[in-house]
């Protein structure tokens, strides 16, 4: 064919229109050239590789399949997908429906008259039954009823049942995650391989998790309490190697558990913890500069704010030093010290800095905000310095202790996997100095004071005891009620990892001699869980200079003559009852 | 192909050697694909509009394309001659029509475009579109020059005011822009090309201040944080056809795709069939306009050349108009694939669109 003819010039407009003709061809291929490269380029751009995040509203027909497993740190299955069938239907191609609906009722054992209804509805699509057993498979095919088939579906495990079930959290129909992690990370786990998503991999031990809930259990159930909750952090990677919230729910029947049981009471509840808030008080006064190790504190007799009496529970009457104060958990003791600052906001400066004011960060759906005092008269600075009118989640709690223990610095908690190098820098919250005080005086408190039940011959330990009074809501505080726990550091000289055990309403009984303290109740869960998880974290036992290291800086009081304040650094001075 | 020998002197002989097969074949490629389409992405649609049969959209694509193939055939025998005839007569017809809608039309989305004679839904201006290119191709080709040029302006005046007064936006811009091809053509001087891509230019902006929904329309186009509905489908669609398609009938998103059947039967075509299927259709529309385009410039004769010039235009435009806005590459415009989407009336206007280009582009086609 002769693309451009010029075999006769013809007229001069002829000529022109040739011309012009040419021009609007290259108009016409570069219009159709960049509709093809535009076609190109949404079929294999960002775009058709985006992955297409599934609506979490329920019954639309779109089933997460193969969705990412979820293991555990050392890769044992926590979460996984069982390949099952669901029977689906057209109801438009269902030629007589009462046949069909009477049928399958029979087959699948469903509600007849209901299944009728949505097969004369109409539509093209309807679940009929979901996730179907084999024997009712080959019912099904057996009927083989026009309108009517099968559709490839999965089945969300968890072959851990109980074990895990707050961290994990459970799915629901369309396997979309309700609760927990498979809420919180459904973006992660959507889709699974296909869209290139390898298993999630949480920072639960599920050796550990398992003596911790066994150990807690026994307690849960001995004291008669209403809930609990323990937990192991790791406080280098800030990770949380347990999490136990009791009771507890089997995840592959969620829905059917009662609703108080999948309340996760580590992260979604809010307690005031009592003493063990006093690690707060003693890290902030020492940090501040306000006290040292060396000062007295007048706890002779009650204190009174205003018309307040503050009462100590294990009363001395006579002047503390602050380790006494700190390893006796004198309310005196604790208001003394916040009266050495007075400053109310340096304690809520220091209390945010330990993320206690806001919401923890931990990758969990149920996370509650702390409850803070509004005001903070006096009254208010002193009742936070042992622990009472604050209210904040254990999970909140142990991101703040690890802080104090570990290298000073607040980072905050995750329940994945993270190794030292992801671990990020974290803010600075108080001096080096203070961290060696901080554990001087865990260990001081297990080794002699009020948390000598959870002392350990294999390990050196530190911890402190807490039994707050519960208050409930428009009630007050409740006479009996109370909130026991123990916060562990293991091993103190150099701590890897925190146990914290938190009784709701503990009662006490004979073996207790009926009481109900953190010390009696709460210590001997940790204990047991400690002696029980370090050789599974292969934590060799403290060696005994490491005790002697300790004693060293112990030094019994000469007298009250005022000389300890020369006494070199390193080697403090308490006077302890015998 | 030896259907008729070289020396067949009858009619239909004549017409085998002189008409362009190429484009001969590339329209039936396209309508062969449109019944494929029509026939994936209608079901949908008519469920949805609640009709009483599935079917209704297939069975009428399918009763409507019989007419529209004869008709085609029969426009492609005439001579240049003949073309004009039947042009100035339908745009006779159907311009009076056309007026009619001012009076008699319902509104229909906001729009008085359709009438209903004998209860077939007709809209005047898609017939009124091809006749009107040929009719203003021999205003301007009688004179010598631009001298004819009044009377094509009154013309093309007279039709886009009606188009206005419906209003029909699209139909005004593909109206004018035919226009404008075939006076650049015609040989009209740079200085006034300049002038009417201003006057263009002036039109758009005008029309974005006048018309509210041509408004939304460009901010939702222009706000990449807004996504009209439609377009958001359309993308979704294209992206699960990827390269190779999702297969014949397993497309998923056409059934909630507005439109999949008519204005957005491209993006459907990508879902099923791929992006490589459809870059096959977007070359055999570049073959059809290049091959008509080259044709055109062979010709020795001047309404032949403005003529088919228009016709060309009319196709290319619409095609790359509509699978523009298929692809968000455009703002949403009211425009059907050619020969692909269903069509009903508006497949014979088509046909006489394209019956009368094939005419003009035979070989030897001169009007003296």
């Amino acid at each position: 064919m002769v693309l451009f003819a010029s075999r006769d010039a013809g007229t001069r407009s002829l000529r022109r229109a040739r011309l012009r003709l040419r021009v609007l061809m290259a108009v016409f291929v570069l219009a159709f050239f960049s509709v093809g490269l535009r076609l190109v380029d949404l079929t294999t751009g960002a775009r058709a590789t985006k992955p297409q995040v599934l609506s979490l509203r329920r019954g639309d027909g779109a089933p997460d399949i193969g969705r990412a497993d979820i293991l555990d740190r050392r890769g044992v299955t926590l979460a996984t997908n069982l390949r099952v069938n669901s029977v689906i239907a057209d109801p438009s191609r269902v030629n007589f429906p009462e046949r069909a609906a009477h049928r399958l009722a029979d087959a699948l054992g469903l509600n007849e008259a209901a299944l009728l209804a949505r097969l004369k509805r109409g539509g093209r699509f309807a679940w009929i039954k979901r996730r179907i057993s084999p024997r009712e498979e080959a019912l099904v095919k057996d009927l083989g009823l026009p309108g009517v088939a099968l559709q490839p579906d999965e089945e969300r495990v968890y072959p851990q049942k109980n074990l895990v079930s707050h961290v994990l959290g459970f799915t629901g129909d369309d396997n979309q995650g309700l609760a927990g992690i498979e809420l919180a990370e459904q973006d992660r786990l959507v889709g699974g391989e296909a869209k290139g998503k390898g298993p999630l991999v949480l920072s639960i031990d599920v050796a550990v998790q398992n003596v911790v809930r066994e150990a807690t259990m026994k307690a849960f159930l001995r004291f008669h309490a209403k809930g609990a909750c323990a937990i192991v952090f790791d406080t280098r990677t800030r990770a949380f190697l347990s999490l136990v919230s009791l009771p507890d729910f089997d995840p592959n029947r969620a829905t059917r558990e009662p609703s108080t049981n999948r309340q996760n009471r580590c992260s979604g509840h809010t307690y005031e913890l009592g003493s063990l808030f006093k690690i707060f008080t003693t890290a902030f006064a020492l940090d501040a500069g306000a006290a040292s190790l060396f000062d007295r504190l007048d706890a002779s007799q009650p204190l009174y704010i205003g018309r307040h009496p503050i009462h100590d529970d294990h009363a001395k009457f006579r002047w503390l030093t602050v380790p006494e104060a700190f390893a006796f958990s004198s309310n005196i003791g604790m208001v003394r010290l916040i009266q050495k600052v007075d400053d109310p906001e340096r304690q809520k400066g220091f209390l945010r800095r330990l993320g206690l004011f806001g919401t923890s960060k931990v990758e969990l759906p149920d996370t509650r905000p702390p409850l803070l005092p509004r005001r903070w008269p006096f009254i208010t600075q002193a009742t936070v310095a042992y622990g009472h009118g604050i209210a904040v989640s254990p999970v909140n709690y142990v991101e703040a202790v690890a802080s104090l223990i570990d290298d000073g610095r607040f980072r905050p908690g995750t329940v994945l996997r993270r190794g030292l190098e992801d671990v990020p820098p974290g803010e600075p919250v108080v001096a080096a100095k203070t961290v060696r005080d901080m554990r001087w005086l865990l260990w001081l408190t297990t080794d002699r004071g009020t948390g000598d039940q959870a002392r350990l011959d294999r390990y050196l330990t530190g911890g402190k005891t807490g039994t707050a009074d519960k208050a409930v809501y428009g009630r007050g505080y409740v006479k009996g009620a109370v909130v026991a726990s123990f916060v562990s550091v293991l091993p103190v000289d150099d701590p890897r990892y925190l146990v914290l055990v938190t009784l709701d309403e503990p009662q006490g009984d004979a073996a207790t001699h009926g009481f109900r303290y953190g010390g009696w109740t709460a210590a001997p869960v940790a204990a047991e869980i400690i002696e029980r998880v370090g050789p599974l974290l292969g934590l060799e036992p403290s060696p005994p200079e490491a005790r002697a290291r300790m004693e060293a800086r112990l030094q019994v009081y000469p007298a009250m003559n005022g000389h300890s304040h020369e006494t070199e650094e390193g080697l403090a001075a308490v006077r302890l009852d015998p | 192909m030896t259907v008729f020998s070289r020396t067949d002197r009858s009619i239909l002989g004549q017409w085998w050697w002189t008409v362009d097969r190429a484009m001969l074949a590339g329209f039936a490629v396209l309508a062969l694909f449109g019944v494929v389409m029509v026939l994936a992405s209608s079901p949908g649609i008519a469920r949805t509009l609640r009709l009483s049969s599935e079917g209704f959209f297939i069975v009428r694509h399918l009763v409507f394309l019989v007419p529209a193939t004869c008709l085609l055939l029969a426009a492609s025998l005439l001579a240049p001659r003949g073309v004009l005839r039947l042009a100035v007569a339908m745009l006779a017809v159907f311009g009076a029509m056309l007026l009619s809608t001012l009076l008699f039309a319902p509104e229909i989305k906001g729009s008085h475009r359709w009438i209903f004679p004998f209860g077939l839904q007709v809209q005047p201006s898609e017939f009124v579109k091809p006749a009107l290119a040929v009719v203003t191709a021999w205003l301007l080709a009688r004179f010598e020059g631009l001298a004819g040029l009044p009377e094509a302006l009154l013309a093309v005046g007279a039709v886009v005011l009606v188009l206005v007064l419906q209003p029909d936006l699209g139909m005004t811009v593909l109206t004018l822009a035919v226009f404008a091809a075939q006076l650049f053509v015609a040989g009209l001087g740079w200085f006034w090309i300049a002038g009417l891509a201003g006057m263009a230019v002036a039109g758009l902006l005008g029309a974005y201040a006048l018309f509210p929904h041509v408004q939304a329309r460009i901010d939702d186009f222009v706000d990449p944080t807004t996504e009209v509905y439609q377009v958001e489908k359309a993308m979704d669609a294209v992206a699960s056809g990827g390269l190779f398609g999702k297969g014949p009938g397993e497309g998923q998103v056409k059934f909630t795709l507005p439109e999949a059947h008519s204005d957005f039967v491209f993006a459907t075509a990508v879902e099923e069939y791929g992006a490589l299927a459809c870059l096959a259709v977007v070359a055999v529309f570049a073959t059809i306009v290049l091959r008509g385009l080259v044709r055109v410039q062979a010709c020795e004769d001047r309404f032949v050349q403005l003529a088919g010039a228009g016709l060309v235009v009319q196709l290319g435009l619409q095609a790359i108009i509509n699978m523009a806005v298929n692809l968000n590459l455009m703002p949403t415009k009211g425009m059907t694939l050619p020969f692909i989407s269903y069509g009903g009336s508006s497949m014979l206007a088509l046909a006489f669109g394209m019956g009368m280009l094939l005419a003009l582009t035979r070989r030897g086609a001169r009007l003296r």
